[in-house]
């Protein structure tokens, strides 16, 4: 073998391999991008029952029951619209009514949610990054006025 | 007094850095001996500075000086000793300050230990090792000191205490670990830019590059697993790997790393696959740099929160564009001078050593792309909001990884420059044997429920037994008397033994995850004092409740009893903390370890019923961490190798001169 031939062999398997490795990645990112929505934004797209997203907002305050077997519900507000969640497993440390949550799962045809995970971002002011820019653009919450905290992990 | 002078001595050390930049640098173009000398003693100087700052900040943070902004920020009284220091690095102006610390030192190592370098490329290597530390300490004096003092008349009595989940034994070494990794990266850099300024890369050249590669990725790799190891027992939901993008963040740099690690040989041993290596080296510490932004620069968090601090954010853009940008456009213009080397066919080493680079370099691809996505699609769409969740992750990753484990064991058993592919897998019969017997043990045992997990274990099996056959073959087990095999074992290369460990390790890793994935037991419920959950052959009884005070935090904690059969074999606590600093609460697990896997018990609320608790069991989990270990062992193993030490470089350059001579 020359070493064009070499050379030639070489970059023609790093081309056909990297097409394949593109061609993955562009399928799977089509099928796997999660969006995400506050409630209002839910009814403003008319979001279709059985799509996955993740729903971000505030626990509205007084709405978290404990229901049995494990069965959690609470309601997630952007303080405009309101969106009832159902979810059955061990909420986060800093899961707490009046502060923000990101839920992500399934919309139900009757246009409750359906959440797999409540998402534990591990940061005090527990206010994951779209809840506070989604309340950020509402005016509803102030980022100077909470410490700043430090992201982990 | 002792702050300012950790001020003072972190700007003499940028004073120093740039010129340990320029002298060598020029020196070099010129061929100066005198200007390239100050090289060595430059780097020294500036890790002297670097590391007196450093221990100013700690010292600050030991004595909890709340007139420092940033101790007051991220420490408390009631702190112990160990986190009071751990705090230091907690943050991100302290986090920064720790990066250069250890860029110092690795600078300084180079000037220690590179006696025998020719003399220009070490004055190039340590010259672009400062460009970095210059643009570093810029970053850190100008718009992220970790001096900056609080004005005297308003200094706080008491501190805000630090983010608890970090309070942590395994997250108070997961960053020092990680960034040797990272940093480490950056000898590499600094050689590949060093050889195209030279436009000369030898064997003698990839010798010296491959054991800083091999410190670096040990680092890394221990780093990664510990701070999977913290996730997996701190966050309290049984999970070890989110895909999260700080988690990304360190795995492709360890991916480059992992590529360079094995194209490298090729440079050293067959001198060819250069243009290359030159380039896995720059794209490792690019990754580097880029993990490090991501997780410090709040960029994650959104690409509005550059606009929040704009002053950082462009500065950081700055740094990424210079190196990153500078080093391409370098690379572009003088790759082609470097002359390549020996030819192979498809089927060799060689050839296997690129395929596994091939596919180490799309998965880190996939992952890069995955992880910046959602940042490119917010800027792109004026703030709609995406993620990349776990499917995507495990889809590509997963089906790139397959192809480069199953190769794993075939690639030590192919020879240099031309290889027989059916010799060497005949030499893996063995190897296959074991892992197919595996595979049906499992059908046969569930009745064929787990085929993919069977498949996934008799991967796992495959490339453990392909490196105990590769080992066996190199000391002629059973094919020579006892006593051979046992002086060979002895005599064995450490870069062999540590290649053969490292791969064992990865085999444990995919036992690991497969094992505990699929048959992971999983019990959330509340429990009343007296009853049991079961999980995995084991009863978990919930014994007592009480609450406990630590030397800052509340503890409401849980006595558990652990029984099999009916029998008490071990017990348990697990406990929900509350901080007092910051009234966060943080879940401490009860982890229990078996040989057949991990018992998990973590607790949550009081519901109307009774007390929360999760209980998973995870089977064989832990052969991951022990992989992990494997892992950076056999690169401590392979750094010890002789051929490795001071003084041997020298010899064997003068061995293959004289051979050259010769010939």
């Amino acid at each position: 073998m020359t070493r064009k031939q070499q050379r030639t062999t070489l970059i023609l398997s790093g081309l056909v391999f990297l097409g394949i490795a593109a061609g993955l990645i562009l399928y799977a990112l089509r099928d796997t991008i999660v969006f995400f929505y506050t409630p209002g934004e839910v009814a403003e797209k008319h979001v279709a029952p059985g799509t996955r997203l993740r729903l971000g907002g505030l626990v509205k305050e007084g709405s978290f029951k404990q229901g049995d077997g494990g069965l959690i519900h609470f309601v997630i507000t952007d303080t405009d619209k309101d969106i009832a969640v159902t979810y059955k497993g061990v909420l986060p440390d800093l899961f707490k009514e009046g502060q923000g949550v990101v839920a992500e799962g399934v919309l139900l045809p009757d246009g409750a949610f359906r959440a797999d995970s409540v998402l534990a971002k591990h940061d005090e002011k527990y206010m994951p990054r779209e809840v506070a820019e989604a309340l950020k653009k509402k005016g509803y919450w102030d980022p100077n006025k909470s410490d700043g905290g430090e992201k982990t992990q | 007094m002792i702050v300012e002078l950790g001020h003072f001595a972190l700007v003499l050390a940028f004073a120093v850095a740039v010129y340990q930049t320029i002298i060598p640098l020029y020196g070099a173009a010129r061929g100066s001996q005198r200007l390239m000398n100050v090289a060595g003693s430059a780097a020294l100087t500036q890790f002297v500075l670097v590391a007196m700052a450093f221990a100013a900040l700690i010292w600050a943070y030991v004595n909890s000086d709340f007139s420092v902004e940033n101790v007051w920020a991220n420490s408390h009284t009631a702190k112990p000793l160990l986190y009071k220091v751990t705090g230091v690095w907690s943050n991100h102006e302290g986090s920064m300050l720790l990066w250069v610390s250890i860029l110092a030192f690795f600078g300084a190592a180079i000037a220690l230990f590179s006696g025998n370098l020719p003399q220009s490329l070490k004055a190039r290597v340590l010259g672009v090792q400062g460009s970095i530390s210059v643009a570093f300490l810029l970053y850190i004096v100008t718009v992220s000191n970790p001096f900056a003092r609080i004005p005297l008349d308003q200094v706080p009595m008491q501190g805000r205490g630090f983010n608890p989940i970090l309070q942590d034994p395994a997250l108070a070494f997961h960053p020092p670990l990680l960034y040797s990794g990272y940093v480490g990266f950056s000898v590499a850099f600094s050689f590949a830019i060093a050889a195209l300024m030279e436009g000369k890369v030898d064997a003698a050249w990839a010798r010296w590059v491959r054991p800083w590669t091999l410190a670096a990725w040990t680092f890394l790799t221990l780093g990664i697993a510990l701070g999977s190891w913290w996730a997996y027992y701190e966050l309290g939901w049984g999970g070890w790997w989110f895909w999260d993008p700080v988690e990304n963040a360190s795995l492709m740099p360890w991916l480059a790393g992992t590529a360079l690690l094995h194209s490298a040989i090729v440079v050293e041993k067959r001198n060819t696959l250069k243009i290359w290596t030159i380039l896995l080296a720059i794209i490792a510490f690019s990754l580097s740099l880029i993990g490090t932004f991501l997780v410090r620069s709040g960029v994650l968090s959104s690409v509005h929160a550059f606009a929040v601090d704009p002053e950082r954010g462009v500065f950081i853009l700055m740094i990424l564009l210079f190196f990153i940008g500078g080093s391409f456009i370098l690379y572009a213009a003088r790759a082609s001078s470097l002359k390549t080397g020996g030819l192979f066919a498809p089927i060799s080493r060689e050839g296997a050593l690129v395929v596994n680079n091939l596919l180490m370099s799309a998965s880190a691809a996939a992952v890069f792309i995955g992880t910046l996505f959602p940042l490119a699609y917010e800027a792109m769409t004026n703030g709609g909001k995406i993620t990349v969740g776990a499917p995507y992750f495990n889809f590509t990753f997963g089906l790139l990884m397959i192809p480069l484990l199953l190769l794993i064991p075939v690639g030590p058993m192919l020879s240099w420059k031309r290889a027989d592919l059916f010799a060497a897998l005949r030499k893996l019969i063995p190897a296959a044997a074991i892992a197919l017997i595996v595979a049906l043990a499992v059908i046969a045992v569930t009745s064929g429920r787990v085929f993919m997990a069977a498949l996934g274990l008799a991967l796992g099996v495959w490339i453990v037994a392909g490196a105990l056959v590769e080992l066996a073959g190199r000391i002629k087990l059973f094919r020579a008397p006892a006593s051979v095999s046992l002086r060979r074992l002895w005599n064995i290369p450490g870069q062999a033994l540590g290649m053969a460990l490292a791969h064992m390790g990865m085999g444990l890793v995919v036992l690991g995850i497969i094992a505990s994935s699929t048959w992971k037991e999983e019990v959330i419920t509340s429990i009343n004092i007296g009853d049991s959950i079961k999980a995995g052959g084991y009863e978990v009884r919930f014994m007592s409740e009480r609450e406990e005070k630590g030397p800052d935090y509340i503890a409401q904690q849980a006595h558990f009893d652990i029984l099999k059969n009916g029998r008490k074999i071990r017990e348990v606590f697990s406990e929900k903390r509350a901080f007092i600093p910051r009234g966060m609460p943080t879940t401490e697990v009860g982890l229990v370890h078996f040989l057949s896997g991990d018992l998990y018990v973590a607790i949550g609320d009081h519901d109307k019923k009774g007390l929360v608790v999760r209980v998973y069991f995870q089977p064989f989990i832990y052969l991951m961490w022990i992989g992990a270990l494997f892992m950076a062992f056999g690169g401590v193993v392979s750094l010890l190798d002789r051929r490795f030490r001071v003084g041997v470089a020298k010899k064997a350059a003068a061995r293959l001169a004289a051979e050259g001579a010769k010939s």
